[in-house]
C-alpha cells in the first residue's frame, strides 16, 4: 500500500425487500421458487399491463430512510430508466431519479473506539430485473423473471469512506439495520443484498477527488474488502507511474481476485428518465411518516453504545451482542428481569450460547430457551446450587426444550456437592491416585492444585463445588 | 322496412326484451352484414364469428330461462385491434404483434363480457394508434363508407367505418390525440374521447400512458351512452383511474353558456367545416343555449406540445417489443444486438419508427430541458388556459377535423401537413378533459362534417346531453347506405 495516497469509497447497496408481493403487481415475492412460476403479465411487462405501488414498499423505504437519518420527501414519483436488456421486460426500470423517497441522511459506525459519520446520499425504491441463466447444458441465454418486479431499495453513500475496512463495516451496519428492521432478508449469498463500489484515490492532504471507477458485481462482505483493496491499489499504482486514471464501470471477479473494465465513460449509458406516466406522484402523509419513525426499534449502533455505557461491556462484545438482533433482544430481555449481572448474561449469550447456536446453524429464536430460564440458570449458579460445568447441561436441555433449570437439575441429578464431609473420600482417592501431582505441589508448583480439582469434579460428575474442593485439595495436601 | 343490422344498440335491447328478436339473430344479421361490405369497407383484422355465436347463445338461454340480462347483453361490438382480448389476437395492426395472443383481457373487455355483449372481432387502426388515416396499418387500409376512395380517419378506422357501414352498432376505440373523434367525424358518427381517468387503461396497449383513453363509438347518441356507462369508473389494476359514473342524459341545452374559440376558426380550416359549425351552434342558440365568444391563445402550440409529449411516452412505451418474448423477432443467429436491430427494423411501420426517433430525440440528455421539459411545462399552461375558459362557459364548441375526409394516399408522404390535422383534437388529450365528436352536417361531396363539444373533467353527462340534444333537434343522425 502506497502511503502517500488516500483512498475515498461510496458505495450503492441494493437491498431487496421482503415484503409480501412484489413491487407493482400482486406475484408472490420469494426467493427460490422454481423458474418463471412467480410472474404475470404485469411484471413480465405484457402490452396493456400497468403497474401499481406496493404501499408496503413505500413504508419499508421511509422505515430505513429514518433508520438512516434521512429527510423524508412526502410528495415524490416514479421515473423510468430507460434501456434494453433481456432481463428486463419492459425495456425500463421503474426507479427514482430527481426525487427519491429519503435523502441528506448519515450512518454512524463503529471503528475501533471511534465513532465515524457516513453520508447518506438518498435511498429510492425500484424494481428489480429478471436474473439470466448461462449454462454450459445449453446454447444460448436463458431468463428467469422471477426476480422481475421484487422491491428494491437503493442506498447510496457519499463519498465519506476511506478504507476497506470501513467500507466493510458500513455495509455490514446497513445489513444489520435491514434485519433489525425486518424489511429484508438482507443475505447477500442469495442476492438480495448487492453492492457497487466507487473507488478513487488522491494524493493524502488534497481537497478535490481522483478520478472514480464503479466496480460492479461485488457480492460479499469479504468481496468488498477485496474489491476496494485491489482497485486502490491499482489507481494508486497508475498514478505513482506518472499515468491518469480513466473513469469506467469495472467488473469485480472475486475468484480471479481482479477488476476488468466493462465500459468507459464515453460508452456511458443515456437512460433518458422521465416520470413514469402510469404512475402519478404518490403522496406520503406527514402523520405516517411519524408514525413509521415512532415504529423504529432501537438499532444495533445505538446498543452497542449503551451496552458499553450502562452494562460495561467490553466494545467489542456489545457490537457482538448487537449485530445480531435476536440474540440483542434476548440479552435485553434477561437485563429487563433485573435478577443478574447484565455482564453475565452477556458472557453467557456470547460463549456456551453462540456456540450452540453456531453448531447447529440455528438462530436463538429456534430454541426453547427462554429468558426467564436463563436467568433462573444464572440464579442457581450464584446460589451454588449448580456448578458452571453442570450449568452447561442445564443450558442444553432448556434449549431443546421448553423446560425449568431446577427441573433439569433435579431430573439429570446436577445439583452441587458443597457438603465437605461428603467430599472427603473423594479428595482423599483423587490425592491417593496422583502421587506426582501431590510431589510437584509440594516442591512449589502451586498450580497443579487445579489439576486435582479438575479430577475431583470430574470424580463427582461435576456436581462438586469447586470452590470448596479447592479449599479441601490445598488442606489435604498441606497436612500430608 | 328497416333492416336488423340498421337498428341501433338502444333499440335492439328493448326488443331482445319484448322477444321481438333473439340475440342469435342480431349477431347473424351483424356476421351477414360483416360478409356483405366488408369486401368495400375492410374493417376487420380478425372476425370473430364463433365467439359471437358463442355469446349470443348465452343470452338466449338466459332470456329462455327468464333470467334478467345486462343493458348491453346481445349487443354485437367491434374492438379497437390495441385492446387486449384473452385469446384473440390483438395486433396493434402491427408487423410486430402480427401472432400476440393476449392471455388476459383488458378491463373494459371483462367488464363489457360480464354485460355477454357479442365481440364480432378486432378491428383495423394506424399502427399503434399512430395515426389520423387508419393509412398506417400493416395489414389493410380501411374505406371511408361514405365513400370508399376516401380515408375513415385515424387511428380508429377501423371502429367507425365498421360502425358507420352498419357492421355492428358499437364499437370501442381509443384515443391519444383524436383518434376516436377524428374517425367519428370522417364516418358521420358519435363518438366520444372521456375524461383521462374515466375508463381504465389495463389492457389498452399503450402508446402515450398519459393522454390515451379507450373510448365508444355509436350512430346514435344514447348508443354512445350506453356504451360508456358500462366501461366507465375506477379500476384498480390502473392507478390513474378515477371513480365516475354516468348521469341522466336529458338532452338540454337550455340555460348552458357554450364558448367559441375564435382560435379553431382560423387558416386551416375549411370554409365549409366552419360554415357547418357555426350553423350548429346556431341551432343549439335556438334550443336555449348562450353562445359566448372566448379565446384559447396558446392552441397553437397545444399541437407541438402534443407530439413531444406523445413520442416521448410512446419511444419509452414501445422498447419492450424487442423480439426476446413475444411477437415479432428478427435475427436470432448474431449477437443481442443484431435481434434488437432487426426486430425493431422489419417489426414497425415508418410511422411508427418515426415518432420512436422522435421521442428518443427529446428524451436524450441534453434536449430533455429544451424539448420534452418545456412541452410539459406548456402543457401545465394549456390547461390552465382551458380551465379559466370553463369559468366564461360549461363547453366548447369546435370543429373536429380542419377538413371532411381527405382521399386515400393523399396526405400519406407529407407526415407534418397528417400532424397538422390533429389540430383541433390534441388539446383535449394535453388538457386531460372529455370531447365528443357528433355529425353536424356534411360538404358539396357530400361527406360528413363533426362538431366537436369540449367540457370540463368528468362533465361526460353534460357534453352526451348537448349532443343528444342536437341529435334530437335535427331529427337523428344520417346513415350512409352501402
Amino acid at each position: 500500500m502506497n502511503n502517500n495516497f488516500e483512498t475515498v469509497i461510496g458505495l450503492e447497496v441494493h437491498a431487496e425487500l421482503n415484503t409480501k408481493t412484489k413491487i407493482f403487481c400482486s406475484c408472490e415475492n420469494r426467493f427460490g421458487a422454481e423458474v418463471n412460476t412467480l410472474c404475470c403479465p404485469v411484471c413480465m411487462g405484457l402490452p396493456g399491463t400497468l403497474p401499481v405501488l406496493n404501499q408496503q414498499v413505500v413504508e419499508s423505504a421511509v422505515k430505513m430512510g429514518h433508520a438512516l437519518n434521512c429527510k423524508i420527501n412526502g410528495v415524490t414519483k416514479q421515473d423510468r430508466k430507460n434501456y434494453f436488456y433481456p432481463d428486463l421486460p419492459k425495456a425500463y426500470q421503474i426507479s427514482q431519479f430527481d426525487v427519491p423517497l429519503c435523502e441528506h441522511g448519515y450512518l454512524d459506525i463503529l471503528m475501533g473506539d471511534d465513532v465515524r459519520r457516513i453520508g447518506v446520499t438518498r435511498i429510492h425504491i425500484e424494481e428489480d430485473a429478471g436474473k439470466l441463466i448461462h449454462d454450459d447444458s445449453f446454447d444460448g441465454t436463458l431468463c428467469d423473471y422471477n426476480r422481475c418486479g421484487v422491491p428494491l431499495i437503493e442506498i447510496v453513500s457519499e463519498p465519506d469512506l476511506r478504507s476497506a475496512e470501513e467500507a466493510k463495516a458500513y455495509l455490514e451496519t446497513i445489513t444489520t439495520i435491514l434485519l433489525y428492521l425486518g424489511i429484508s432478508d438482507a443475505k447477500m449469498q442469495e442476492g438480495s443484498v448487492r453492492c457497487d463500489v466507487n473507488v478513487s484515490v488522491r494524493p493524502k492532504g488534497a481537497t478535490e477527488f481522483g478520478t472514480r471507477c464503479e466496480m460492479k458485481n461485488v457480492n460479499s462482505f469479504g468481496a468488498v474488502y477485496r474489491a476496494i483493496v485491489y482497485e486502490s491499489e491499482r489507481q494508486m499504482e497508475v498514478l505513482a507511474s506518472g499515468g491518469t486514471v480513466h473513469q469506467e464501470t469495472r467488473r469485480w471477479d472475486d475468484a480471479k481476485g481482479k477488476s476488468i473494465v466493462m465500459r468507459s465513460k464515453e460508452d456511458a449509458q443515456d437512460y433518458r428518465y422521465f416520470p413514469d406516466p402510469d404512475l402519478l406522484t404518490f403522496v406520503v402523509s406527514d402523520e405516517k411518516i411519524a408514525a413509521l419513525k415512532a415504529s423504529l426499534p432501537e438499532l444495533p449502533t445505538a446498543k452497542t453504545l449503551r451496552y458499553v455505557k450502562d452494562f460495561g461491556l467490553q466494545k467489542v462484545d456489545a457490537q457482538l451482542l448487537s449485530v445480531n438482533k435476536a440474540r440483542a433482544d434476548f440479552f435485553d430481555s434477561c437485563v429487563a428481569l433485573g435478577r443478574c449481572e447484565a455482564k453475565t448474561v452477556a458472557n453467557w449469550v456470547l460463549g456456551d450460547i453462540a456456540k450452540l447456536l453456531n453448531e447447529q446453524r440455528i438462530e436463538i429464536t429456534d430454541t426453547a430457551l427462554t429468558p426467564e430460564h436463563l436467568v433462573s440458570m444464572i440464579e442457581l449458579i450464584n446460589k451454588g446450587t449448580i456448578s458452571n460445568t453442570a450449568a452447561k447441561t442445564v443450558l442444553e436441555e432448556m434449549m431443546a426444550k421448553d423446560v425449568e433449570p431446577e427441573e433439569v437439575v433435579k431430573e439429570k441429578g446436577l445439583a452441587q456437592i458443597s457438603d465437605s464431609s461428603a467430599l472427603a473420600g473423594i479428595v482423599d482417592k483423587v490425592l491417593a491416585d496422583n502421587p506426582k501431582a501431590v510431589a510437584d505441589y509440594k516442591k512449589g508448583k502451586t498450580n497443579v492444585s487445579g489439576f486435582l480439582v479438575g479430577q475431583c469434579m470430574r470424580a463427582t460428575r461435576g456436581q462438586g463445588n469447586p470452590a470448596t474442593l479447592r479449599d479441601m485439595v490445598i488442606a489435604a495436601i498441606e497436612k500430608l | 322496412m328497416k333492416k336488423l343490422y340498421e337498428y341501433s344498440a338502444t333499440e335492439l335491447a328493448k326488443m331482445l326484451r319484448a322477444k321481438e328478436v333473439s340475440a342469435s339473430e342480431i349477431t347473424e344479421a351483424s356476421l351477414d352484414r360483416i360478409a356483405a361490405v366488408e369486401g368495400q369497407v375492410d374493417a376487420y383484422l380478425t372476425v370473430t364469428e364463433d365467439i359471437a355465436r358463442a355469446s349470443a347463445k348465452k343470452v338466449d338461454e338466459k332470456i329462455a330461462a327468464g333470467e334478467e340480462i345486462a343493458p348491453l347483453a346481445g349487443i354485437p361490438i367491434a374492438i379497437k385491434d390495441n385492446i387486449c382480448t384473452k385469446g384473440i389476437k390483438t395486433t396493434c395492426a402491427s408487423r410486430m404483434l402480427e401472432n400476440f395472443i393476449p392471455p388476459y383481457d383488458a378491463t373494459v373487455m371483462e367488464k363489457l363480457k360480464a354485460q355477454d355483449i357479442v365481440v364480432t372481432g378486432k378491428v383495423n387502426m394506424d399502427e399503434f394508434a399512430m395515426g389520423g388515416s387508419c393509412e398506417n396499418s400493416y395489414f389493410k387500409k380501411t374505406k371511408n363508407p361514405w365513400d370508399t376512395s376516401r380515408v375513415p380517419g385515424g387511428s380508429a378506422g377501423g371502429s367507425a367505418a365498421a360502425v358507420a357501414s352498419c357492421e355492428v352498432p358499437l364499437a370501442l376505440g381509443s384515443d391519444t390525440g383524436g383518434s376516436v373523434r377524428c374517425p367519428a367525424s370522417f364516418c358521420g358518427i358519435v363518438g366520444l374521447k372521456p375524461t383521462y381517468g374515466a375508463v381504465s387503461r389495463y389492457g389498452l396497449v399503450a402508446f402515450a400512458s398519459s393522454l390515451d383513453q379507450i373510448g365508444p363509438f355509436g350512430r346514435t347518441v344514447d348508443d354512445v351512452s350506453l356504451l360508456y356507462s358500462a366501461i366507465c369508473g375506477r379500476d384498480k389494476r390502473d392507478a390513474t383511474s378515477r371513480e365516475t359514473s354516468l348521469g341522466n342524459v336529458v338532452g338540454d341545452v337550455k340555460g348552458l353558456r357554450l364558448g367559441i374559440p375564435k382560435e379553431y376558426f382560423g387558416e386551416g380550416i375549411s370554409a365549409e367545416v366552419k360554415a357547418s359549425v357555426y350553423a350548429a351552434a346556431e341551432k343549439l342558440r335556438s334550443l336555449g343555449a348562450e353562445i359566448v365568444e372566448i379565446s384559447l391563445p396558446s392552441t397553437d402550440y397545444a399541437l407541438a406540445a402534443y407530439y413531444i409529449i406523445s413520442s416521448a411516452e410512446a419511444s419509452s412505451n414501445l422498447a419492450r417489443y424487442d423480439g426476446v418474448k413475444y411477437g415479432f423477432s428478427g435475427n436470432r443467429d448474431g449477437t443481442l444486438n443484431d435481434l434488437y436491430l432487426s426486430t425493431r427494423s422489419q417489426g414497425f411501420g415508418a410511422e411508427v419508427k418515426r415518432r420512436i426517433m422522435l421521442g428518443t430525440y427529446v428524451l436524450s440528455s441534453g434536449y430533455y430541458d429544451a424539448y420534452y421539459k418545456r412541452a410539459k411545462l406548456l402543457q401545465n399552461v394549456i390547461a390552465k388556459e382551458v380551465a379559466d375558459a370553463f369559468t366564461k362557459c360549461d363547453a366548447i364548441l369546435t370543429p373536429v377535423n380542419p377538413t371532411t375526409a381527405f382521399h386515400l394516399g393523399e396526405k400519406c408522404d407529407d407526415p407534418v401537413q397528417m400532424y397538422a390535422s390533429d389540430v383541433c383534437t390534441v388539446t383535449v388529450n394535453i388538457a386531460g378533459l372529455p370531447g365528443i365528436s357528433f355529425p353536424c352536417g356534411s360538404d358539396s361531396a357530400g361527406m360528413p362534417i363533426g362538431m366537436q363539444v369540449i367540457g370540463p373533467k368528468f362533465s361526460e353527462t353534460r357534453l352526451l346531453s348537448i349532443a343528444k340534444c342536437y341529435e334530437t333537434a335535427v331529427g337523428g343522425f344520417a346513415v350512409k347506405e352501402m
